[in-house]
């Protein structure tokens, strides 16, 4: 008996019990569901930190010299705490003296954040997150300006209080209005708004859009930093490789400025994209775990009932399999005819769970500030965990039907 | 006598025990079936029961046989043996020439596949697929592609002039009809020889009559028949009736001899 012939029995019969085929395989249909959601779902948030928020962020090839760690992973001691409280801050001499030793293909630019209040005429003041920066920090974060335009260069000289605003900054202080032109008020400095920045999006529900931006040698910076001291110096290769060799002429020059011995560790650091990615998937590896852990259970018990409601179908047709036997099935044959009505019922199962899986990860992500991404490979690892749970739930009770005795089967009254 | 002569072993069982007798010797071609000193025993929670204690019976190709015994008298169990669902616990069974008595139980599925052709009382049809793809059955575990099976499982409904009730199912059939599924099933694969328990049982005896007709013209046809029965009225349409009692062949006639002794089936031995 060929294959597809085993198939289409199959098909048959399930078609003819459908609500006791759905019943069987409600176990794995939730378990695939399940598994496939939490994948989707895993995935979805993973392809956001890396291509979104990790880019937002930290700009492409970059990294960042500051003092303490921005993205700190896991639990941190008491003693490193004390470690990084005692590190002495980054200033503007190690700047320029990093920049100094850069090759002239990498950009650099220095950044220091304070949430500060900033009022307007137009609307009840707020904390936003005021940031001073130096000339090149527009062009590592690839940020343009929706309206009005960016910091010239006579603006950062000069230390003129000129303010690039984040979408959410001119939505709150100045609606329904242009604000190019128009005075916001940071810590009661006044400060004339000059562009507003392309929209940023957000990353998990929280928006992007929510700062503003000015020179680092306007007033401003006074409220940001103590004087001549900045949070911190990023810098950009052309490439991942132009990168790492400035991050290594960086750690040069940092160490010959500190003072520090060979056998002394850094005192400041340097934060890259991946530092903020291993962070991330320290925090993957638990969400998969759990995701696949949790489903694994409802599979195990999926297949249990699988098997129980086989050995029921074996029991009740049992003269059917006297009659096949009879007619010339082999012990294969028959074991083959229930291993692949199991396995396809439980694989039509995991494609119902697949579907509703998919669907559930996309319900999530419209409903939810959770990203949703459906891996492709989790549609056949799902649709293969049913074939496979089938196959397994289906060996004892295919096995028991292949040996039974067609004169004891046939006798059988149904 | 002629000895090459088929009605041979019907007429004289000095030459039927020649055949089966004749140790060592493959069994001829023109010998369906050919079964040696067979017998078997089952342990009824340890009390034995000696069902057949040696039973030695030729039939040749081309013949008609009723199998006839009361109840308990192991023509059951010879039907089993002879059906290859059963094998003996002593001596042998020739089928169509090959040794079957040894067979393992894959190799047994495989000759009732090829070589027999079952009607039984109880039809033993499968509720849920038509009248087609009952009678398909047999060629699937056979390996017949599935053109090929539609075909020639549509040439045995018609021979069993069923050809206009292919798509029902079989609670949609008369007993008759359903026997007549059952016959063209057992058909289909071209057997050596068709095997039928009881396959009036269930039967009105109007509608026995049809099937015994329906037996008739495939015994005149050529094709080997062997029918188990314990009722004289159906076995006497058998061209020779065989009479098992307490395990062993007591009686092997030609239907007119058989007629004779019990009179017409109007009083009872």
């Amino acid at each position: 008996m060929s294959f597809f012939q085993a198939i289409r029995i199959a098909l048959e019969t399930i078609r003819v019990q459908k609500l006791k085929s759905f019943f069987t395989v409600i176990g794995v249909m939730i378990g695939v569901t399940f598994l496939i959601a939490v994948v989707s779902i895993v995935a979805g948030m993973s392809r956001y930190m890396k291509d979104d928020l990790i880019g937002k962020i930290i700009a492409v090839n970059s990294f960042s010299l500051r003092r303490t760690p921005d993205f700190q992973v896991g639990d941190v001691t008491q003693a490193t705490r004390n470690e990084w409280r005692r590190r002495p801050r980054v200033y503007e001499a190690d700047v320029h003296a990093v920049a100094a030793a850069l090759p002239a293909d990498v950009l650099w630019a220095t950044e220091s954040s304070e949430n500060l209040n900033v009022e307007s005429a137009y609307a009840r003041p707020r904390s936003v997150q005021c940031s001073t920066v130096s000339p090149g920090w527009f062009d590592i974060k690839r940020m343009g300006a929706a309206q009005g335009r960016l910091i010239s260069i006579q603006e950062y000289q000069l230390g003129t209080p000129v303010v690039v605003i984040g979408k959410d900054v001119a939505d709150h202080f100045f609606p329904n209005l242009n604000p190019i032109g128009r005075e916001l008020r940071i810590q009661s400095i006044p400060y004339t708004v000059i562009g507003v920045a392309e929209a940023q999006g957000s990353v998990f529900g929280q928006s992007l859009d929510k700062f503003l931006v000015a020179p680092d040698k306007s007033p401003l910076n006074r409220w940001v930093n103590p004087h001549s001291v900045v949070d911190a110096m990023i810098v950009q290769g052309p490439t991942d490789a132009g990168m790492r060799d400035a991050m290594e002429s960086t750690r040069a020059v940092m160490r010959a400025r500190r003072h520090l011995h060979p056998e002394q560790p850094d005192n400041f650091e340097m934060e890259t994209s991946e530092s903020a990615l291993d962070f991330w998937n320290k925090i993957q590896s638990y969400l998969t775990i759990a995701g696949v852990a949790l489903p694994t259970v409802g599979l195990v018990v999926g297949a249990i009932v699988i098997m129980n409601i086989m050995l029921v179908a074996v029991a009740e047709r049992t003269r059917e399999i006297g009659i096949r036997k009879a007619l010339g099935a082999r012990r294969r044959d028959i074991l083959n005819q229930f291993l692949v009505e199991s396995a396809t019922l439980s694989t039509l199962g995991a494609a119902v769970g697949v579907a509703l899986g998919i669907g559930f990860a996309k319900l999530i992500a419209a409903l939810s500030p959770l990203p949703a991404a459906v891996a492709v490979w989790s549609i056949f690892v799902g649709v293969g965990i049913g074939a496979g749970v089938g196959m397994i739930a289906g060996i004892y009770p295919a096995s028991r039907a292949a040996l039974l005795d067609p004169i004891a089967a046939m006798r059988q009254e149904t | 006598m002629n000895s090459t002569s088929v009605e041979a072993p019907l007429t004289e069982t000095a030459e039927r025990r020649v055949v089966t007798g004749t140790a060592g010797a493959t069994p001829e071609s023109k010998w369906v079936i050919v079964t040696r000193g067979i017998k078997r025993e089952y342990d009824m929670g340890g009390e034995v029961v000696r069902a057949l204690r040696g039973v030695d019976l030729a039939i040749a190709r081309n013949e008609y046989v009723a199998i006839m015994g009361p109840s308990g008298s192991g023509k059951s169990t010879l039907m089993n043996i002879v059906g290859c669902l059963d094998t003996p616990n002593a001596g042998e069974y020739w089928l169509n020439g090959q040794l079957v008595s040894t067979m393992s139980d894959d190799a047994l599925a495989r000759v009732r596949n090829k070589e027999i052709g079952f009607v039984f009382q109880t039809f033993n049809l499968l509720p849920r697929a038509t009248a087609l793809h009952n009678v398909e059955l047999p060629l699937v575990y056979a390996g017949v592609s599935s053109d090929v099976r539609r075909r020639r499982a549509k040439e045995a409904l018609e021979k069993v002039q069923l050809e206009n009730r292919m798509d029902h199912r079989p609670n949609e059939l008369s007993g008759g009809q359903r026997q007549r599924v059952a016959i063209a099933r057992a058909l289909v694969n071209d057997p050596s020889m068709l095997l039928a328990d009881e396959p009036t049982g269930n039967l009105d005896s109007q509608t026995s009559e049809e099937i015994m007709r329906v037996f008739e013209s495939l015994a005149d046809s050529g094709q080997t028949v062997v029918m188990v029965t314990h009722e004289p009225d159906i076995a006497q349409h058998a061209r020779r009736v065989v009479v098992l009692r307490d395990g062993l062949i007591s009686t092997d006639d030609t239907r007119d001899a058989f007629v004779a002794r019990i009179g017409l089936g109007t009083q009872h031995a």
